[in-house]
């Protein structure tokens, strides 16, 4: 850009032509960023997001799952002390190496539950806005039918049938519980709908748009209309429920595990570390309160984080 | 010359909840190799739902084309299966340029990723081949420093450079046709003025054929060689560009003559316009259209459509009078 400074000779001066008077080039993953970065609370979140994802994988590698799922009924119930920072739970196992391999489990829950409701949320709600009429129709009583149960009923039920049974799966040389791949699978399958519905509703009016029926005049597939055009410009809100999704998938499992109904001993989750520590709330704090605190941490800091990305992904909000 | 477009006879209607919109009533029309043709009439009278009939662009339902056959090359568009029209003709053959360029680009994708995808598409080229290409596109619409430019978004471009971008993406695959959708209404008049000699030279350099919608009868002038003059959703008047301008025989293209200001009129004198409005298509035409707003009206306007005749050299209307022989009432 050539701006000539007030000094330079008046000969010298160039007149600006509109193409070079436009906008200061930014980026938009730069402005949201820009947004994103003044959102006191957002930050704080990633920062615990960041020692909780440190805290489980590298806790992994100073305990072993074995010794995370050892029991020694000798030393049940200890509360906190050198050799066991948390305490001891009922069976004697050690707390500390439980929330980190717990965390483990707990965040893959969330991640890929919500990789598991995110696809499906988009795939119908792309389909039913942007296709309409009978499709449209279909999926979207069928979203309805899906949202008027009360997911926790549904949860339940459908893990008292599905999670009987399984047997152990082995995962990158670690041994799963099968409970684990059910818990997921069923968070994934109640939790699609209001995702589908906020995809729809911007597949809605962006299918209208100018840019949409030129990119169809340049002859680009159905596909790629709906994947490559229309998708990225409905980022912002998926981005944003997605996040939420996670802190979600977290407390539903944490919530189903405490019932006793999700991931099975001696495969641990935050949630599961919760069953039966009921019965000592007065007698062992130590039971609870770590798991107890590491959920809450985190489901917190995944809140405040997408709420940062809600103000930074808006569009209508310009001013960085 | 051989002719590149043959229309026949199309028709277009949209079924609303209000009733039948009657958007495109039997047009009929054809371009040479390498012609520019002009379209103009007022907004609404069913220039844009034409050329969007033409590649099957308007919505259905709740559009529909009726009747009609669209003969590109010998090959019947209308009847032509959606993938093939999609695969082969779409942006490969004819090409599309929008009248907004300030909605019609994807603010969320590069200008590079929109300039490749045609190319992709169409050319299967490879991310290498296509970025070259892209850089040579938007070096060919006169957009400085193109690589550096390809990575930029839309927000960072002018509405001129945007039209030139919306040029250069549908140039991407070498079209035979362009199809130019009042390219330059949304622009101010300088840059207008600029983006037609771009056309033209684009025309002039690589042989395009042309169909540009406008409504302003200046633009016309400096660029079409024919020019059709529609009204809800007729042709009224086809005519060269010469022959248009110096003996318009059609009230309506009359009246829009009529109506473009004219810089050494006094400035006491009102600009002229064409008292009422142009009909409601939702009512199934009977009588000739713009009989209620007609200077020259007779009876048998009220009740019978003209057709289009020919009336001399290359020049047709659709009219029951005479312009000539008339006086104005």
């Amino acid at each position: 850009m050539t701006v000539a400074s007030p000094s330079s000779n008046l000969h010298s001066i160039k007149p600006l032509t509109l193409d070079e008077l436009e906008a200061p080039p930014l980026s938009l993953g730069r402005m949201a960023w820009l947004k994103f970065r003044r959102h006191k609370m957002a930050l704080v979140g990633v920062g615990i997001l960041v020692f909780m994802i440190l805290y489980c994988t590298l806790g992994g590698f100073v305990f072993s799952e074995r010794y995370a799922n050892y029991n020694d009924t000798s030393i049940a119930l200890q509360p906190p002390s050198l050799v066991h920072p948390f305490g001891t739970d009922v069976i004697g196992r050690d707390i500390l190496a439980r929330t980190i391999y717990g965390g483990q489990i707990s965040l893959l829950i969330g991640l890929i539950a919500v990789i598991l409701e995110t696809t499906m949320g988009i795939l119908i709600g792309a389909a039913s806005g942007y296709f309409g009429g009978l499709i449209d129709t279909l999926l979207m009583r069928f979203t309805e039918a899906i949202l008027i149960i009360p997911q926790i009923f549904l949860l339940l039920v459908m893990a008292k049938f599905l999670a009987g049974d399984i047997p152990n799966i082995t995962i990158l040389g670690r041994e799963f519980s099968g409970s684990v791949v059910v818990i997921i699978g069923i968070i994934g399958l109640t939790s699609w709908p209001y995702l589908a519905r906020i995809v729809r509703a911007e597949f809605l009016t962006l299918k209208e748009s100018e840019f949409v029926l030129a990119a169809r005049a340049t002859g680009s597939s159905t596909f790629d209309i709906i994947f490559r055009h229309i998708l990225p410009n409905s980022i912002a809100p998926i981005v944003v429920s997605a996040t939420l999704g996670v802190a979600n998938a977290i407390t539903l499992e944490a919530y189903i595990s405490f019932l006793g109904l999700g991931v099975r001993p001696p495969t641990a989750t935050w949630g599961n570390m919760l069953e039966g520590a009921y019965n000592y709330i007065d007698k062992a704090y130590w039971l609870w309160l770590f798991p107890g605190l590491l959920i809450l941490l985190i489901v917190l800091s995944i809140n405040f984080v997408g709420d940062g990305l809600r103000d930074a992904l808006d569009p209508r909000s310009r001013t960085v | 010359m051989t002719i590149l477009l043959d229309v026949k006879d199309l028709k277009t209607r949209f079924h609303t909840p209000e009733g039948n919109v009657y958007a495109v009533n039997g047009v009929s029309f054809n371009l040479d190799e390498g012609g520019t043709l002009a379209v103009v009439g007022e907004s609404g009278c069913g220039k844009s739902v034409t050329m969007m009939s033409l590649l099957r662009l308007i919505p259905i339902p709740p559009g529909e084309i009726v009747s009609g056959s669209v003969h590109y090359r010998g090959k019947d568009l209308l009847k032509l299966k959606e993938d093939d029209l999609q695969s082969d003709i779409r942006g490969k053959e004819i090409a599309m340029v929008f009248q907004d360029p300030m909605t019609s680009l994807n603010p969320v994708l590069s200008i590079g990723r929109q300039l490749t995808e045609p190319l992709r598409v169409h050319l299967n080229y490879d991310p290498k081949q296509a970025r070259r290409r892209a850089i040579e596109l938007l070096e060919l619409v006169g957009i400085p420093d193109p690589k550096k430019r390809l990575g930029d978004y839309p927000h960072q471009f002018s509405g001129g450079m945007r039209q030139r971008v919306m040029i250069a993406m549908a140039l991407a695959c070498s079209p035979t046709l362009l199809i130019a959708d009042e390219p330059t209404t949304a622009l101010d008049v300088t840059i207008q003025a600029q983006i037609i000699e771009l056309v033209k030279e684009l025309r002039d350099k690589i042989g395009l054929s042309i169909i540009w919608i406008t409504h302003d009868l200046g633009v016309v002038a400096g660029l079409a060689q024919h020019v059709i003059v529609m009204y809800a959703g007729f042709i009224v008047e086809e005519a060269d560009v010469d022959t248009l301008y110096e003996s318009p025989r059609h009230p309506y293209t009359l009246a829009l003559m009529a109506a473009l200001p004219h810089a050494e009129r006094r400035r006491e004198t009102r600009l002229k316009s064409i008292p009422g409005a142009p009909p409601n298509l939702l009512v199934e035409p009977s009588g000739c259209p713009f009989a209620p707003r007609c200077d020259y009206v007779v009876d048998k306007c009220k009740t019978l459509n003209p057709p289009l005749k020919i009336i001399g050299n290359d020049h047709s209307i659709a009219c029951w009078v005479d312009v000539k022989a008339r006086e104005p009432q």
